[in-house]
C-alpha cells in the first residue's frame, strides 16, 4: 500500500516548473496518441503549440484570436479566483454570463435603431449588473438559508439557458431572422457593436478590458486589504471573523464579483465575436474557466497564462484536426491529458508517495 | 515497430519539409461539420461528399474538414485558418454558419464558399439545399397507410421554414390516405444532441405514437424505436444498422454529385455565385430501400408517389390546402412556389399545437 504525505516545504522552483513540466509530458503522451492514429507526432505537436503563434501563414492571424478566444475565459476565471479562494464556490459562471449577455444584448436592441455613443457603455453595465443579479440568487440564499451555493448556482446554468430560449424565441428574437430563433445583428447595428479596435485583428473591447481585469485583481489580492479578507476567509473562517471580516459580506461580495465579470464577459462575446443572441451562444465559458482557474492557481497572472494555454490547445487544435485530418475527439483528449498532467504534477509537487506495509491498528 | 517507424520518419519530414507542403497546382477543399463525421446522419452524409469528391478526382484534389465545429465565432476562426491555409473551396454544411460564412468570404475574395441550407449569398457565396420535403412526402404516405394508433411522432430541431417545410409535407400526405392521423411534435432545439432526441423519442411514444419521424441529426430515436418495438424513418443517412425492424424506410441526402460538380466548376474556373435547390429527380434526395414490413400495396403507392415526384407530375404541396387558422392557402389544383416554401412559417390545417414563437 502506499499513502501521500504531505511534504513540508514544498520546493520553490518545482512550483513554477510544474506548469511547463506538465506540457512536455502532455506533448510526449499526446504525441504516442497521434502516433497511434498514424500521424506523424512532431508535427502534431508543432501544429498544435507552435504554428498559431509563429506559422508564417496563419500567425498573423491566430495570434490576436488567441487573445480574442482568451479573453472570457479569463474574465470569468479571475471573478472566480475570488470567491474560490474564500471557498465560495461559484459553478454556475455560465448562467451568469449568459444573463449578462441578455440583459446587456436587451438594452441594446430596446435603443434599436436609435444611434448614441452612450448605448454601449450601458449595455455593458447592464451586463455587469445582469450576472451580478443572477450571482445574488444563490448569494442571498446562502445567506439567508445556508444553501449550498454550488447547486443552486449549478442549477441556475439551466435556468439561464432556458431563459436565453424563452427569449431569442420570444421579444428578442429579430423580426428578419425568418423564424430562426436569434436576435438581431449587433454588427448591423453600429452603436450596440463591439467591434474589433485595431484593424483586421479582431481584437475587441472585451479583450482590453480583460488585460485591465488582470492588473486591478492582482492589486486588489496582493496590496488590499480584501485580498488579505478573502485569504484569510477561505484558510481560517474563525480567524477570519475574529479579525473583523463578516463572513456574509465576503459570500455576497465574491459572488457578486463573479457574477458581474461573467455578465460583462458574456456581454462583449455577445455583441462582438458571437455576433447576436441564439441558443447556440451559451458554449460552456463559465465551465471552461472554472479549469483556467485551477490551471492558474488561482493566481491572476496564472490565470492570464492559463486561458492563453487553452486558447492554444482549442485553436492550435482546429489546425491539426484539418491539418492532419484528425478526429476532434482526439483534441478533445489532448486537452483533458494536459488538465491530467497538470492536477497529476501539483499533487506531485505537494506531496510524496510513501510506500508501506499495512500496520496492524 | 511500425510506431518507431512512424515516430522516426516523423522527426525528419518535421524538421526538413515544413512549409513545402502542396506545392503541387491541387484544388483544396475545406469542410466545416456541426456535427461529428461519426452522428451517422447530417454530418456524415456531408462526409460521404467529401470522400466522393476525393474518389472523383484523386490526386488532383486535397480535402480537409473539421468536425462539431460550434455554430459561434469558432465556425468563423475554423473557415479563416482554413482559406488562409489555402483552401480554394470551403462547405460550410450548418444553417447558423451563415452570417459566419459571409464575414469570412468578404475577407477572401478568392476564396469560394458554398453554404447549406442558407439564404444569404454574395459573389463568393452559393447556397445549396434539397427538397426534403419530396421524401417527406413518401415516408408521409407510408406512415399515414401504418399507423395503428393514428399518431406520427416528430422529433422537430428548430422552427425554421425548412423544418416546419418537413412537418407540413409529411402531416399532408399522410393525412390523405388516412383522415384520422394526428401529429404529435416535439421541438428539442438542437440538430445533433442524441440524449435530448431520445428523450423526445420517448415523450413520443408515451404520447401514443407508433411510428417517428426526426428532423435531427442522431440515430438516437431509431435505437429507441427498435427498443419499442415501433417504427421509425431513417433521417439524412439510412439508419438500418440502429433499427433492423423499426426502419421503415429512409430519406438520404445525397451531397455527391453536387459537391463534385462545384469542384468541378472551381477546376474550370467556371464557378460562379449560384442557389441550388434539388429535389429527388436529380438524386440529392433519395428514399432509401423499403423494408418488407410495409405491405406490398403501400411499397407500390410509395414508390409510385416517389416516381411521380421525381417526374414533376407531382408536387408535395397542391391545393386544396389551408393554412392551420382555416384561410385558404392554395386553391384546387394550385402547387405552392418556392418563394412560399422557402419562407413557411405556419402550420396547415389540421396539425395541432403551435410552432414556438
Amino acid at each position: 500500500m502506499f499513502k501521500l504525505e504531505r511534504r513540508p516545504t514544498p520546493s520553490n522552483a518545482m512550483v513554477i516548473l510544474t506548469p511547463v513540466l506538465a506540457v512536455v509530458l502532455t506533448m510526449i503522451a499526446g504525441g504516442i496518441l497521434f502516433a497511434i492514429l498514424g500521424k506523424n507526432p512532431f508535427e502534431a505537436i508543432r501544429i498544435i503549440f507552435w504554428d498559431p503563434l509563429f506559422n508564417e501563414v496563419v500567425a498573423s492571424y491566430t495570434r490576436p484570436q488567441l487573445l480574442i478566444k482568451a479573453a472570457p475565459l479569463i474574465t470569468i476565471a479571475l471573478g472566480l479566483s475570488f470567491g474560490y479562494r474564500a471557498n465560495i464556490w461559484n459553478i454556475g459562471a455560465e448562467g451568469q454570463f449568459i444573463m449578462g449577455a441578455v440583459a446587456g444584448g436587451a438594452v441594446g436592441l430596446a435603443f434599436y435603431p436609435t444611434e448614441s455613443v452612450l448605448i454601449f457603455p450601458l449595455m455593458v453595465l447592464a451586463g455587469a449588473v445582469g450576472g451580478f443579479l443572477w450571482a445574488m440568487i444563490p448569494a442571498f440564499l446562502k445567506i439567508k438559508f445556508n444553501a449550498n451555493e454550488i447547486l443552486v448556482s449549478l442549477m441556475l446554468v439551466y435556468v439561464a439557458i432556458n431563459f436565453l430560449g424563452a427569449m431569442v424565441t420570444g421579444p428578442l428574437r429579430s423580426p428578419v431572422g425568418m423564424n430562426f430563433p436569434v436576435s438581431r445583428n449587433f454588427n448591423e447595428y453600429a452603436s450596440a457593436y463591439n467591434g474589433e479596435l485595431i484593424a483586421n485583428t479582431g481584437l475587441h473591447m472585451g479583450v482590453f478590458v480583460t488585460l485591465a481585469v488582470v492588473i486591478v485583481s492582482y492589486i486588489l489580492l496582493k496590496q488590499h486589504i480584501f485580498g488579505f479578507q478573502v485569504r484569510t476567509a477561505g484558510q481560517s473562517p474563525r480567524a477570519a471573523k475574529f479579525s473583523g471580516v463578516n463572513p456574509n459580506v465576503t459570500i455576497a461580495i465574491c459572488l457578486g464579483i463573479s457574477g458581474g465579470l461573467a455578465g460583462m464577459a458574456g456581454l462583449f462575446e455577445v455583441t462582438g465575436p458571437a455576433g447576436k443572441l441564439s441558443t447556440n451562444f451559451p458554449l460552456g465559458y463559465g465551465f471552461t474557466a472554472i479549469i483556467v482557474a485551477f490551471l492558474g492557481r488561482l493566481n491572476p497572472i496564472g490565470i492570464l497564462f492559463a486561458g492563453l494555454l487553452m486558447a492554444l490547445t482549442y485553436i492550435g487544435g482546429e489546425l491539426a484536426q484539418f491539418q492532419l485530418s484528425v478526429p476532434a475527439a482526439s483534441v478533445q483528449v489532448f486537452q483533458g491529458m494536459l488538465l491530467f498532467f497538470m492536477l497529476a504534477v501539483e499533487i506531485l509537487v505537494n506531496f510524496r508517495i510513501r510506500f508501506k506495509k499495512k500496520e496492524v491498528a | 515497430m511500425n510506431l518507431l517507424k512512424t515516430i522516426l520518419a516523423g522527426a525528419a519530414l518535421a524538421v526538413g519539409l515544413t512549409g513545402a507542403v502542396s506545392a503541387a497546382e491541387k484544388v483544396k477543399v475545406g469542410f466545416i461539420y456541426v456535427g461529428p463525421t461519426g452522428d451517422f446522419g447530417w454530418s456524415y452524409e456531408h462526409d460521404q461528399g467529401r470522400k466522393a469528391i476525393e474518389e472523383a478526382f484523386g490526386d488532383k484534389v486535397e480535402t480537409v474538414f473539421v468536425e462539431s465545429v460550434p455554430e459561434s465565432a469558432d465556425s468563423e476562426r475554423v473557415m479563416t485558418q482554413m482559406a488562409l491555409s489555402g483552401t480554394d473551396l470551403i462547405f460550410a454544411t450548418s444553417f447558423n454558419y451563415m452570417d459566419h460564412v459571409l464575414n469570412v468570404a468578404k475577407k477572401f475574395p478568392n476564396v469560394k464558399f458554398e453554404h447549406a441550407t442558407g439564404f444569404k449569398r454574395s459573389d463568393n457565396v452559393s447556397t445549396y439545399s434539397a427538397r426534403f420535403y419530396e421524401g417527406r412526402t413518401v415516408i408521409g404516405h407510408i406512415a399515414g397507410n401504418m399507423t395503428k394508433t393514428n399518431t406520427i411522432g416528430y422529433i422537430a430541431s428548430y422552427p425554421i421554414p425548412e423544418v416546419i417545410r418537413g412537418i407540413n409535407a409529411a402531416y399532408i400526405a399522410a393525412k390523405k390516405v388516412n383522415p384520422d392521423v394526428k401529429m404529435k411534435i416535439v421541438w428539442v432545439f438542437s440538430w445533433f444532441d442524441p440524449g435530448k432526441e431520445a428523450d423526445a423519442a420517448t415523450a413520443l411514444i408515451d404520447q401514443g405514437a407508433d411510428i417517428i419521424m426526426q428532423h435531427t441529426d442522431s440515430p438516437a430515436a431509431m435505437t429507441i424505436a427498435e427498443e419499442k418495438g415501433i417504427f421509425a424513418f431513417g433521417q439524412a443517412s439510412d439508419m438500418t444498422q440502429f433499427g433492423p425492424n423499426a426502419r421503415l424506410s429512409s430519406i438520404i441526402d445525397n451531397w455527391g454529385p453536387y459537391y463534385v460538380a462545384r469542384v468541378q466548376a472551381v477546376m474550370d474556373g467556371t464557378w460562379t455565385s449560384t442557389d441550388t435547390w434539388d429535389g429527388i429527380k436529380p438524386g440529392m434526395v433519395k428514399i432509401g430501400e423499403f423494408s418488407d414490413k410495409i405491405p406490398a400495396d403501400v411499397q407500390a403507392s410509395a414508390t409510385a408517389i416517389k416516381d411521380a415526384l421525381s417526374a414533376g407530375t407531382m408536387h408535395s404541396f397542391t391545393g386544396p390546402l389551408n393554412k392551420q387558422d382555416g384561410s385558404v392557402w392554395l386553391k384546387d389544383g394550385e402547387t405552392a412556389d418556392d418563394g412560399t416554401l422557402a419562407g413557411m412559417n405556419f402550420y396547415v390545417e389540421g396539425i395541432e399545437g403551435k410552432i414556438p414563437q
